[in-house]
């Protein structure tokens, strides 16, 4: 197989590198062993949430914020590559109605009825911003096993803290008009694009609506037809109608993951699912092959270029080999962030572990070192949750991280281009 | 300097693996669910991730919890999403085996799984079979005692075996040879796909060789019976296997190329060196077409073809992990109009939509790849998988062709 890049990985760095290269121009190949984090991914962009305390504009906080970490990954791209990032984001997922601002965080409720710090956010939670406080009747649906209206609602009311003004809440579970049998979420977003389905859930919420200035319900708000379904729920109610994504799969996950994979073909990149890159062919100091997986036999991919964006430890970008060392198993990378000696692991399971820091070091292009220091090969570059320095869990930079460095990487790719070309 | 890593020490082991150990990795995280086409649109799948790494805890020898995995189309696309990757629908499949073994094949199953003794037996018929299949006043019968869906799309035999045709057709003597494995979709029902393929290899200069060859066992394994498919694959593997060992065998139908390839080996477990040799040398026609072109080999004398095209890539063609390389071929032809049909699944499953209890699930989970094919009023559908063409064409009124067709006329042909 022939491609003039090859990302590996189709989470959202990979997914923004190779729809970036695909639109420059490039023939581009995308690679995954399965689908990445979209899935599982609440749909909002998180930029920078605690640094470590709670930040109100990532804007203001970002440059203390890299100052205090000089080896984070938003040092790659710089606050002027995130914004661009971000903007070009908005554009590419246009369907979705993303928008935000980065001088100001929105506070989106939690399924158990916390609030957290997002940047952006999709049109279905456009009403969820309740950092400013509110009157919102949560609805559940009876039977619906991820989702619990009455303790979403009791904790957000004491969610609000101090000078925030209060976040008045009730609670309702409504009847589902149909079959009682399990309901997964996917099958509930399904059945919502259904009108009539609609029309009864929304004839039940009528008669509760008191005095709530906007409804909040679980993320299954359609897939395919999403718009439509949310867009005629607040016509129906006659007020705002926000999404709070909970327990995975994830409807808003999986509509950003359908709008950038539909985005990359358009564009004529190609999207090879369940394949795994095992190795890598070099000439001189550039790497020249990649040879992934197949039904019965390896194949080698020739390409001019490689974006690696497999992810952390959770989804095998980096490997723990028997022995104890930890390693970048398609190139053989090393990884960083772990003292020599040092225990991966923590004693306490729900808390920060060494191992949540370590993954790849670059140079300022984002180029990750080899063995020997400097950058492994010339057209080599790492983005998203593979490298090393960030805690997006903790900071809440996930998404920011992976758009910011997935940018920036077709970013050097295609300028090289442009500067060989002149 | 650039570290090797030694790339194919690191497949054997995954491979070694195996299927069912390969659902400790599972970590629950509904990736496969959401993706799941078939669990979408009906509660009597509860999803592969339920009935694979979940339910197989309850499975000990024969028992099984449950029927709900009998509802899984074997599509594949629950192993194909798994980022741990966790063999999902080979897990199913072995499971649904064994149920069937407990529980007994259906006539109608043991008779779907045989294409070709349908074949054999249909041609003698052929006028009244034919007839009888297009008649709905004999498909509400058929129905009734044998469970076959009356609105379920059945193939027409040809009056002539591609297998027939073969043997009179002159060998053209060339350096580089390969094997035509055609499948008896090709052989009893459109031998017509065949002489295209042919005559498509042969204008490349190439010697085709086209051994007497039995079915490949999938439509067996698929409905459960595992014994009668590891014999049917075995015996391929051997007929395939009279040319040399450098020669590769290719294939135009997509799921059976799939079945030599990977599932008669990792799902039938068969380890027979025959099949172990043509499994390592089996090609989709367009998968070497494309190596072809890479390698500056491909003919590229096309005559313009001024049409819309829409492309479905079936997910047994998916499944090879090959990309989508009949997309990359005929982006050569000068004139063509080319759409991908950004869909997983048509929603026949080989035979699962044939049947009576299941045809309007199938219907169900191809009903956006419908629309979109009625959206985009192409001129042509293109699929590489016989049973999708069937059932597409069928449920849209659209004419589908294998991409093969189109190739064919694209270098002159008629």
């Amino acid at each position: 197989m022939i491609t003039d890049a090859l990302v590996i990985g189709a989470g959202t760095a990979g997914l923004t590198a190779g729809i970036r290269l695909a639109r420059g121009g490039l023939r581009v190949t995308v690679v995954a062993s399965g689908e990445g984090c979209l899935p599982l991914a609440s749909g909002t962009i998180d930029v920078l949430g605690f640094a470590p305390e709670a930040v109100q504009s990532p804007r203001g906080a970002l440059p203390g914020f890299l100052d205090a970490n000089p080896e984070h990954p938003y040092r790659i791209s710089g606050l002027a590559g995130l914004e661009q990032s971000l903007a070009w984001f908005v554009k590419t997922t246009e369907p979705l109605g993303y928008h935000g601002e980065l001088s100001r965080n929105q506070w989106v409720p939690t399924v158990l009825g916390g609030l957290r710090p997002t940047a952006l956010v999709p049109r279905s939670m456009a009403a969820a911003d309740l950092g400013a406080g509110g009157e919102v009747l949560i609805a559940g649906i009876r039977g619906f096993r991820d989702f619990h209206p009455a303790l979403l609602a009791a904790n957000l009311g004491r969610a609000a803290a101090a000078p925030a003004p209060a976040i008045r809440t009730r609670a309702v579970e409504l009847e589902w008009p149909g079959s009682a049998g399990d309901m997964p979420p996917f099958r509930l977003a399904r059945r919502l694009e259904d009108p009539e389905i609609r029309r009864r859930l929304a004839a039940q919420l009528h008669s509760q609506l008191g005095d709530a200035t906007a409804v909040g319900l679980p993320a299954v708000l359609g897939r395919e037809r999403a718009a439509e379904v949310h867009a005629d729920l607040e016509q129906r109610l006659g007020r705002p109608v926000f999404e709070i994504p909970g327990l995975p799969p994830s409807l808003p996950g999986l509509r950003l993951f359908d709008c950038m994979r539909r985005a990359l073909l358009d564009a004529g990149g190609r999207l090879l699912m369940g394949s795994t890159a095992i190795s890598a062919t070099h000439h001189r100091d550039t790497v020249d092959s990649v040879t992934i997986t197949q039904a019965s036999r390896p194949v080698k991919v020739s390409t001019g270029f490689v974006v690696l964006a497999t992810g952390g430890f959770a989804t095998g970008g980096i490997v723990r080999q028997p022995d104890g060392q930890l390693q970048e198993p398609v190139f053989g990378l090393p990884v960083h962030g772990l003292a020599p000696g040092q225990e991966p692991f923590g004693d306490v399971y729900l808390a920060e572990h060494p191992l949540d820091r370590v993954g790849l070091s670059t140079d300022a292009e984002g180029r990750p070192l080899g063995v020997a220091g400097g950058p492994h090969a010339v057209n080599l570059y790492a983005a998203g949750a593979v490298l090393a320095g960030a805690l997006p869990w903790r900071e809440k930079s996930g998404e920011g991280v992976s758009l910011a460095t997935g940018w920036h990487a077709a970013e050097a790719i295609l300028s090289g281009r442009r500067e060989d070309a002149a | 300097m650039p570290r090797e890593v030694d790339g194919m020490s690191l497949l054997m082991e995954t491979e070694g693996m195996g299927v069912r150990p390969s659902l400790d990795g599972c970590i629950k995280c509904t990736i496969c669910e959401s993706a799941c086409p078939y669990a979408a649109v009906t509660e009597r799948f509860p999803g592969p991730k339920t009935v694979g790494p979940q339910e197989e805890r309850f499975r000990h020898g024969p028992l099984s919890a449950d029927w709900s995995v009998d509802y899984c189309s074997g599509c594949g696309i629950c192993s194909r999403v798994c980022p741990q990757d966790v063999r999902i629908a080979e897990i199913n499949s072995r499971a649904r085996a064994q149920l069937k073994e407990q529980r007994g094949i259906p006539l109608r199953d043991q008779l779907l799984a045989r294409p070709d003794v349908m074949g054999r037996l249909g041609r003698p018929i052929r006028p009244l079979f034919n007839w009888a299949m297009g008649t709905p006043l004999v498909r509400f019968p058929v129905e009734r005692v044998i469970g076959i869906h009356r609105k379920a799309a059945v193939p027409t035999v040809a009056p002539r075996t591609f297998q027939q045709w073969a043997r009179r057709h002159p060998r053209r003597p060339a350096q580089d040879r390969v094997v035509y494995f055609h499948g008896c979709s090709t052989n009893y029902f459109e031998p017509r796909l065949g002489r295209m393929v042919v005559a498509v290899l042969e204008h490349q200069g190439l010697a085709v060789e086209i051994p007497q060859q039995g079915c490949c066992g999938l439509p067996l394994q698929s409905n459960g019976n595992f014994p009668a498919a590891r014999t049917y694959a075995t015996r391929l593997a051997r007929q395939l296997r009279s040319a040399p060992s450098e020669v590769p065998v290719i294939a135009s139908s997509t799921s059976c190329a799939l079945m030599l390839k990977r599932e008669a080996r990792e799902i039938l477990g068969v380890e027979d060196p025959a099949l172990v040799d043509v499994s390592q040398r089996t090609y989709d026609i367009f998968e070497y077409l494309r190596d072809l072109h890479e390698q500056g080999r491909l003919k590229t004398d096309f005559v313009p073809v001024e049409l819309t095209v829409a492309y479905h890539a079936p997910c047994q063609q998916q499944n090879q992990l090959i990309g989508k390389p009949a997309l990359d071929v005929l982006a050569l032809v000068p004139g063509l109009k080319l759409v991908e049909l950004d869909r997983d699944c048509c929603g026949v499953g080989g035979t699962y939509g044939i049947k009576r209890e299941k045809y309007e699930i199938s219907m169900a989970v191809g009903a956006g790849l419908f629309s979109d094919i009625k959206h985009t009023a192409p001129d042509l559908v293109l699929c590489d998988s016989e049973t999708c063409r069937w059932h597409i064409a069928k449920a849209t009124g659209f004419p589908v062709i294998h991409p093969l067709e189109l190739l064919h006329r694209a270098y002159g042909g008629h």
